[in-house]
């Protein structure tokens, strides 16, 4: 399996923490990780990761990174999603979008993996 | 004082292991064990019982299993068997000799079935020629197709038609050859035969009517090489296959002079018995009043007369005798592809009937209606292409209710735009949206379930109503005459159902099979439970191994159930509402010890709300400490059973519900299905445990248990209807067993029990047919998969912690020991509840029912 990073790599302008394994994290789910504070979903999906905001905007409730992870289709393109496990609201992966309103949307962050292990980068 | 002596039980002897004999001994066994009643089966074939209905499905690939008994299966509820062919019944001494075996009975049972019959013709004797009624016919046939390029049929009746699709499946180009003027003699008339025929032809058949055979030609080796009919002209062959009617074989019978008919078949009386008292007949080999019945449902429905009647003579069971009243030969099948129904007096044979029929060789279809003379019941009809309405005519001609509609508009296709009925039911409760205004949003173009929430606001409150939405959608499309999907979601074009078996018949045990198999994209949040949910049922591999862990909502992922600020509670099982003071005290400890706010829920059972993801496994080592395991509260699975103090507490209570409850909740329990399950069992009919608003439902009575099915107590609250009266527990868990997995096998994704069963063609009339008279032959299959089901149950409590790996999972972060500091609670009536920190978000719900 290749692994694709999402977010494009080392910006020195970012803070960069490890956050865990890449094999901390089974194919097809996520893990929830606190980064400067914040509560981050990191996925492990398709052969990419993401990461994106675990807190649900509809409910509020840290619950984004027990999601179902899977695939929509937009404008003829197959695109990554999650679904919040509160009330099945799902999120583009790649741009944290609501896919009901684009409107509604998670935080993105960029994340890298090094040597087996996952970086997750924020702006200090 | 020396021990008494044991009195040998009474000897029963069934000659004849087919469908029939088979569902008399399994008749027998369930009301008689082995200490009551000696049972021994002779068979003929050198294996035992199969499902001969579907013969055919031999062909396919890969090769259904047809056996219907095991030899374990007998030799573990003590039947004997003996194999080999039955001589010299002495009626007298009451013995039957097999070999060199000779049995004495005290009631002796022909369940001897029936022979092909082979037309006198002269060469039908040549190699090629077969009959079409064993398995090793099947293969002989199978064997002979292999150097062959054309066969024959001669016969253009059921069995015949079914022939010919096999001779097309095995590669031959077939032909069948019928002596009457037209297809399916017995069953349609001329107009419906032309249907039918039109339809075979356009596969690449040939038909040949009005046809008969002069004789069968062989080569110089005896090989068949083609036959010459009684007009000049002929046909060439490699293989012939004679499928012209059956003869019961009363051979035996008649040479131990019981009285057979001038026809043939051994003549009983509505008990079932012989001209001997001792000698019963069942199936396709007996004569009632004047008629052999052909078909399986009736032989099933003279099993259980005989069963009854054995029994109650050799003083097994009291009871009065039971009568078989002759049977309704209606059918209903698919040939070839082609549904064929036939009910009542289809071929007008009554004095003074009318009839209305309409032939459409547009559509291929031919439908007709025997009415009485004034024209106001329907006596019979035929209906050739299109069953869709079988099941309402059938129930008008057997009701005899007089028609509140002219006759022809029962068999006109509905108008394309017509209103769909004259009721204008609520729909969606939540947005008082009506049948009406769906119906229109449907003729505006809308086209799937979001589109109507778009359109008319339906099933953007509470969500209940989605899966009626769902139904709605897809009757109102096929009523507009446009192609319905029951697609599961985008990645699957297929329905639950079909997916269902699909994983079944080709033995995928993972998502990823199943998905490179059959799928696209990368799943979603709709078809990835749906698919967890089916291996589960399918094989109950662990639900949170690594390759099924990734398929499971957050319920079934954490093995609790998500409450609104993402804490989640947890049910251990409580069978039958029954627990002991420690456990109490238990369950009280584990609350204190990690702050949760405690419930009794409405299924009898203690839920703990509040508990942190991270504390999970710790909850779960506690109560697995004290005795308890998941409760399966987040599942769609068994939930509970439900249960009164019944006769052992209560003085009104007949029977003892609370052990039958905790029986049936621990034989169910992590039962995974389409929908989760409830169910409830009352002493007596003051009906304490609510069994009828429940997915199964037993109440007591004097005399046994009555069992209720398709209840709930969910959006749209409904009775139980019964299904089945009367019954020992026993008889209570076969029948339960199989509803269940019938249930668990067709019906689709978050249908629940009342749903299926409304939707299920036949209702509860089909239902019982398959699951009490076995007539899909499926009843073996079903019992095998609910008792692998109970032989592998394991608690996934106690498999989560078993892995070190998996308790990891439930970490709240992954690179911190923190708690999420968003949980905040409140104290509520001394317990805890969660705070509100943020005002939600009103917006539709997007999801289904929990």
């Amino acid at each position: 399996m290749t692994l694709t990073p999402t977010r494009q790599p080392h910006d020195p302008a970012l803070h960069w923490e490890r956050v865990c394994a890449l094999n901390d994290i089974l194919p097809g789910l996520g893990v929830c990780a606190l980064v400067g504070g914040e509560q981050v979903a990191v996925f492990h999906v398709a052969g990419q990761l993401f990461a994106v905001g675990n807190r649900d905007p509809f409910t509020g409730v840290g619950v984004i990174s027990r999601g179902l992870t899977g695939s929509y289709t937009r404008a003829g393109e197959t695109r990554l999603k999650v679904a919040s496990p509160l009330l099945r609201h799902a999120f583009d992966l790649e741009s944290g979008e609501y896919v009901g309103d684009p409107a509604v949307k998670l935080p993105t962050y960029p994340v890298r993996v090094q040597g087996g292990e996952v970086w997750i980068g924020s702006a200090v | 004082m020396t021990p008494p002596h044991p009195i040998p039980p009474p000897q029963v002897v069934i000659i004849g292991n087919g469908m029939v004999g088979h569902r008399l001994v399994e008749q027998l066994r369930a009301q008689a064990d082995a200490t009551q009643l000696g049972l021994t089966v002779i068979c003929e074939e050198s294996r035992l019982a199969y499902d001969r209905v579907h013969l055919s499905s031999h062909f396919d690939d890969p090769r259904p299993e047809l056996a219907l008994a095991t030899e374990q299966g007998y030799a573990g509820s003590g039947v004997r068997v003996v194999y080999g062919r039955a001589h010299g019944v002495d009626v007298e001494a009451r013995t039957v000799g097999v070999g060199d075996t000779t049995l004495r009975y005290d009631a002796l049972v022909f369940a001897t079935g029936s022979v092909p019959f082979v037309p006198p013709v002269p060469g039908n004797g040549a190699a090629g020629c077969f009959v079409y009624r064993t398995l090793d016919d099947l293969d002989r046939l199978r064997e002979a197709a292999r150097g062959a390029s054309s066969g024959v049929v001669i016969g253009g009746g059921l069995l015949g038609l079914e022939a010919a699709g096999a001779l097309r499946k095995l590669g031959l180009q077939t032909h069948v050859v019928e002596f009457a003027p037209h297809l399916m003699p017995a069953q349609l008339d001329p107009e419906g035969g032309a249907t039918l025929r039109r339809t075979v032809e356009g596969m690449g058949i040939g038909v040949h009517t009005a046809t008969a055979t002069r004789q069968i030609t062989a080569d110089d080796q005896g090989r068949v090489t083609g036959l010459e009919f009684a007009d000049g002209t002929g046909l060439q062959a490699d293989v012939v296959v004679f499928s012209a009617g059956i003869r019961p074989r009363d051979d035996l019978a008649r040479a131990a002079g019981l009285t057979v008919g001038e026809r043939g078949g051994i003549g009983i009386d509505d008990t079932g018995r012989t001209s001997d008292p001792h000698v019963y007949a069942v199936g396709e080999c007996a004569l009632h009043e004047g008629r052999v019945y052909g078909l399986v449902a009736p032989g099933y429905q003279m099993a259980r007369v005989v069963a009854a009647n054995v029994l109650r003579e050799l003083g097994v069971r009291a009871g009065e005798p039971v009568h078989f009243q002759g049977a309704d030969l209606s059918t209903r099948l698919k040939l070839l592809g082609v549904e064929v129904g036939s009910f009542g007096d289809a071929r007008g044979t009554t004095p003074e009937c009318r009839t209305v029929s309409l032939s459409d060789n547009v559509r291929g279809t031919y439908s007709k209606l025997v009415l009485s003379a004034d024209g106001t019941r329907v006596l019979g009809g035929l209906l050739v292409g299109d069953t869709a309405r079988y099941a309402d005519l059938l129930d008008l001609n057997l009701s005899g209710a007089a028609l509140s509609v002219p006759p022809e508009t029962l068999i006109v296709p509905p108008l394309p735009g017509a209103a769909s009925s004259n009721t204008d039911a609520l729909i969606c409760s939540c947005e008082n949206v009506r049948e009406g205004a769906l119906c229109a949003a449907i003729g505006g173009g809308a086209r799937d379930v979001a589109g109507l929430k778009t359109c008319t606001g339906a099933g953007t409150g509470c969500g209940g109503c989605v899966p009626s939405l769902h139904g709605l959608l897809q009757s109102e499309l096929r009523r507009l005459g446009e192609a319905v999907t029951n697609y599961l979601c985008e990645h699957f074009a297929h329905s639950r159902r079909e997916l269902f078996d699909l994983v079944r018949v080709r033995g995928y045990r993972t998502w990823d099979e199943v998905l490179a198999s059959h799928g696209a994209g990368h799943g979603c949040e709709i078809c990835k439970p749906a698919v967890a949910s089916i291996l589960a049922s399918l094989h109950h591999d662990y639900v949170l191994s690594p390759e099924h862990a990734p398929l499971q909502d957050t319920n079934d992922a954490f093995l609790a159930n998500i409450q609104k600020n993402g804490t989640y509670s947890v049910v251990p099982r409580i069978p039958g509402g029954e627990v002991t003071p420690e456990g109490l005290i238990a369950i009280g400890e584990v609350a204190r010890t990690f702050g949760l706010y405690c419930k009794i829920t409405g299924g009898q059972r203690i839920d703990l709300l509040g508990a942190h993801v991270g504390d999970l496994p710790a909850i779960w080592e506690r109560l697995i400490a004290a005795g308890f395991e998941s409760g399966h509260a987040y599942g769609k699975s068994l939930r509970t059973v439900k249960s009164c103090v019944g006769s052992a507490w209560c003085r009104y209570g007949v029977q003892d519900s609370t052990s039958l409850a905790v029986r049936l909740e621990l034989r169910y329990r992590g039962l995974r299905s389409p929908h989760k399950l409830k169910s409830g069992v009352s002493g007596c009919a003051r009906e304490c445990a609510e069994a009828r608003g429940k997915d199964f439902g037993l109440i007591a009575t004097e005399t046994g248990w009555n069992v209720y099915v398709g209840g709930n107590g969910g959006v749209t609250p409904r009775h139980a209807v019964l299904l089945d009266e009367g019954l020992s527990e026993g008889e209570v868990i076969r029948v339960l067993d199989r509803f269940l997995m019938f249930y668990i096998r067709t019906a689709d994704r978050l249908e629940r029990t009342s749903t299926w069963l409304e939707g299920l063609e036949g209702g509860l009339d089909y239902l019982r047919s398959v699951i009490l008279d076995d007539s899909l032959g499926l009843c073996t299959d079903l019992d095998a998969a609910m008792a692998t089901h109970v032989g592998t149950y394991q608690d996934e409590w106690a498999a989560a912690l078993e892995d070190p790996r998996t308790p990891e999972r439930f970490r709240t972060f992954i690179n911190s020991p923190e708690r999420d500091d968003g949980i905040q609670w409140v104290d509520e009536r001394g317990q805890i509840r969660p705070a509100v920190t943020h005002g939600l978000i009103p917006l539709p719900m997007a999801g289904g029912d929990d």
